[in-house]
C-alpha cells in the first residue's frame, strides 16, 4: 500500500527539482545574455511567471542599481532594484550601448521573439552559426564569422560555450542545449501570459460553445411555429 | 404593491414613454420573417463597437500620450497590468471583428438594394459610421507608437501633403507642428476618443432612420401584409442570438489563440524616425485602401482614387435608378456585383504586399473595375429595368 505513494513522492519530487527550459533560458540570459542585452519591457516580478519564487525574484532584483532621481546636491542618486522595476539595459543610455559595441545596438530582448524574422527559429539556429572563419576572408571590423547569416558574418561576438553556464537542475551546458533554452525564454518574454491566455481562452470557448447549444435549440423551438 | 408600481409607470409613461417606445421598437417591431442571416452582421458590428468602447475605456486608464512613454505604456498593460494583455487583446481583436461585420454588413445592403428608397438615409448614415470607424481605427493604430503605427501615419500625412495649396499648411495645423511629436500624438488620441464616442450618437441615428422603413429583405421586396412578418422579440432575438455566439466564438478564438495573426509584429519595435521598415504595411482592414493608394503613380491622385473609392458609395442610391431591390432579381447585375466584391478582396491582399509586377496590377485592374462597376456598369443597366421588371421579380418571389 506504501509502494504507490513512494512513487508519486518520487515523480513530483524529480519534477519539484527540474527547471524549465525557460527557467534555463533565464539562467543563460542572466549570466550571459544580459552583460550586452537589454530586456526592457519585462519586470523582475514577472518572472513569477516561469516560477521563480518571491526571494529569488527579490534577490535578482536586488543586485542591479537603477536611477532615483537627484539627491541634495543634484547629483544622481541610485538605489537596489524593486521587483516593480524593470530589468532594463546593462548599459546607461542607448549611446553608451553603441560604443561598447562598434556602433551597433544589440536588441531588446522583450518582444525580439517577435520582431525577428524567423522567430526564435532563427534566433537559435544564429546561436549554433558560429565557425572559425576560413582562411583568407576578410571580416568588417567588429564582426564576426557566422554560417547563418547571408553574408556570413554578424556583429555578436559568439556568445555561448560549451559549458559556460552550471545549470541548477544539472543539465549538461552544451551550445545546442544553450541556444534552445534561451530560444524558449524569448518566447515566453514576447508573449505575455500565454498559458493563462490559453487557460482562459479554453473555458471562454467551452462557455460559448455550450451557450450557442442552448440558443440553437431556444431558436429552432421559436421558430418552429413561423416556418410555412 | 401591484397598484403603486402601476401607478409609477403610468406617472413615467405620461413623461416619458420610454417603456412603452422600447416595446413598440424592440418588441413588437415588425420584421420580414425572411430574413437570412446576413442580417446579423448589423447586430455583430454593434456588439463588436460595444466591446471597442468598454475595453478602450479601461486601456486609456494605463495610456500615456506621450512620445517617450507610449510604447512603454502599451507594454506595461500588456505585461504587468492586472488583465491588461485581456482588454488590450479584446480591443485589437474588436478593430478586425467591428470591420469585418461592417463590411459583410456593406456588402450585404448592396446586394439586396437596402439602400434604395426610401432606405437613403439608412446607407448614408451607415456609411458616415464605416467613415468614423476608419477615423478612429486609423487613430488608434497610431498610439501604440510602434514602427507601422509611426510609418503608417507618416503615409497619411505625406498623402495629406500632396493636397494642393492647403496640403503642407493644414497637415501642419492638424498635427500642431512638423511631423510627428508629442502634440500630434496628444491630438491623435483625443481624435480616437471623440470619434469613437461620437459613433454611439450616428449609430442612434442609423437605427432610428432603419426603424422608420424597416428592414429591407433578401427579396427586396417590402412585406405587404401581417402573414409576412414576425415580432423582432422573440424571433430576432433568439436568431441574432445564435448568430451572435457564432460571432463570439470566432472573437474568443483570435483573442486568446491568436491575437498576433492579424497584426504586424513590426508594431511591437518602438518607432524610430530614423529607420524606415523595409515594407510598411497597413492591417488587413485598410489594406485595399492602401492598395489603391499606391496603384496610382502620383500620390495626390492615388488620395483622390482612395477616398473616391468610399465617396461613390455615397451616391449609389441616386446611381443605381432601378426600382428592382435584390441583386437576385436582377441576373445581368448579380455577376458584375459579385465581381465587385472579388475586386474589393484583390485589393486587400494587393495591400498587403509590395506594390510590384502582379499584385500592382491587380490592385489596379481591381480600382479601375470599382470604378467601372459605379460609375458605368450600375447606371446602365439599371435603366432597363423598369417597372415590369418590379412585378417580375414580384412574382419570382412566390
Amino acid at each position: 500500500m506504501k509502494y504507490p505513494f513512494l512513487v508519486l513522492l518520487a515523480i513530483f519530487s524529480f519534477k519539484a527539482g527540474a527547471s524549465t527550459p525557460e527557467q534555463r533560458g533565464l539562467q543563460v540570459f542572466r549570466q550571459v545574455c544580459s552583460s550586452c542585452h537589454s530586456l526592457n519591457y519585462v519586470a523582475y516580478s514577472d518572472l513569477s511567471d516561469l516560477g521563480l519564487s518571491v526571494v529569488a525574484i527579490k534577490d535578482y532584483a536586488s543586485q542591479h542599481q537603477v536611477a532615483d532621481g537627484l539627491d541634495d546636491d543634484g547629483d544622481p542618486k541610485t538605489r537596489p532594484a524593486h521587483p516593480s522595476d524593470r530589468i532594463g539595459s546593462p548599459y546607461p543610455s542607448e549611446n553608451l550601448a553603441r560604443l561598447a559595441n562598434h556602433g551597433g545596438l544589440p536588441p531588446d530582448f522583450s518582444r525580439l521573439a517577435l520582431t525577428q524574422q524567423g522567430g526564435t527559429a532563427r534566433i537559435i539556429q544564429i546561436l549554433q552559426s558560429y565557425a572559425s572563419a576560413p582562411e583568407g576572408t576578410v571580416l568588417p571590423k567588429g564582426s564576426y564569422y557566422n554560417l547563418a547569416m547571408k553574408h556570413r558574418h554578424i556583429a555578436m561576438p559568439q556568445p555561448l560555450h560549451d559549458g559556460q553556464v552550471q545549470y541548477s537542475d544539472g543539465t549538461s551546458s552544451t551550445i545546442p542545449q544553450m541556444s534552445q533554452d534561451v530560444g524558449a525564454f524569448l518566447e515566453w518574454a514576447a508573449h505575455p501570459h500565454l498559458h493563462t491566455r490559453r487557460k482562459v481562452g479554453v473555458f471562454t470557448l467551452l462557455y460559448l460553445i455550450a451557450m450557442s447549444i442552448l440558443v440553437f435549440f431556444l431558436k429552432k423551438r421559436i421558430w418552429k411555429k413561423v416556418k410555412n | 404593491m401591484t397598484d403603486k408600481s402601476q401607478d409609477l409607470s403610468r406617472w413615467v409613461e405620461k413623461r416619458l414613454p420610454i417603456v412603452s417606445s422600447f416595446r413598440r421598437e424592440y418588441v413588437d417591431f415588425a420584421m420580414p420573417k425572411n430574413l437570412n442571416y446576413l442580417w446579423n452582421f448589423g447586430a455583430f458590428a454593434t456588439i463588436s463597437l460595444g466591446m471597442l468602447l468598454l475595453s478602450g475605456i479601461f486601456l486609456a486608464l494605463n495610456y500615456s500620450p506621450t512620445v517617450s512613454d507610449a510604447f512603454s505604456s502599451i507594454e506595461t498593460m500588456d505585461r504587468q497590468v492586472a488583465s491588461g494583455w485581456l482588454v488590450r487583446s479584446i480591443h485589437m481583436g474588436g478593430v478586425s471583428m467591428l470591420f469585418a461585420a461592417l463590411y459583410v454588413h456593406v456588402a450585404r445592403g448592396l446586394y439586396y438594394g437596402s439602400y434604395k428608397a426610401p432606405r437613403e438615409l439608412i446607407w448614408l448614415t451607415g456609411l458616415g459610421l464605416l467613415l468614423m470607424v476608419m477615423i478612429t481605427a486609423f487613430a488608434g493604430y497610431i498610439l501604440p507608437w510602434g514602427q507601422m503605427s509611426y510609418w503608417g501615419a507618416t503615409v497619411v500625412v505625406n498623402a495629406f501633403n500632396t493636397v494642393p495649396l492647403i496640403g503642407k499648411a493644414l497637415t501642419s495645423w492638424l498635427m500642431g507642428g512638423e511631423g510627428l511629436g508629442n502634440a500630434a500624438l496628444h491630438r491623435i488620441y483625443v481624435l480616437h476618443f471623440l470619434t469613437a464616442f461620437s459613433i454611439i450618437g450616428v449609430v442612434a441615428l442609423h437605427i432610428a432612420t432603419l426603424h422608420v422603413a424597416g428592414s429591407n429583405n433578401p427579396t427586396g421586396i417590402d412585406p405587404e401584409s401581417s402573414d409576412e412578418t414576425v415580432p423582432f422579440h422573440p424571433y430576432y432575438t433568439s436568431k441574432d442570438g445564435l448568430g451572435l455566439c457564432f460571432f463570439l466564438i470566432v472573437y474568443a478564438v483570435i483573442v486568446f489563440f491568436a491575437p498576433d495573426f492579424l497584426t504586424l509584429a513590426e508594431n511591437y519595435v518602438q518607432a524610430n524616425p530614423l529607420v524606415t521598415p523595409q515594407d510598411i504595411t497597413p492591417e488587413w482592414y485598410f489594406a485595399p485602401f492602401y492598395a489603391i493608394l499606391r496603384a496610382v503613380p502620383s500620390k495626390l491622385g492615388g488620395l483622390i482614387l482612395a477616398t473616391g473609392s468610399i465617396g461613390v458609395l455615397f451616391a449609389v442610391p441616386w446611381l443605381d435608378k432601378s426600382p428592382v431591390r435584390s441583386a437576385k432579381s436582377r441576373p445581368l447585375l448579380r455577376p458584375a456585383l459579385l465581381m465587385l466584391f472579388f475586386s474589393f478582396m484583390a485589393l486587400g491582399f494587393a495591400g498587403m504586399h509590395p506594390p510590384a509586377g502582379g499584385w500592382l496590377w491587380l490592385s489596379r485592374v481591381a480600382v479601375f473595375y470599382w470604378y467601372l462597376y459605379f460609375l458605368i456598369l450600375l447606371p446602365l443597366q439599371s435603366r432597363g429595368e423598369t417597372a415590369s421588371s418590379l412585378g417580375f421579380a414580384k412574382e419570382g418571389r412566390e
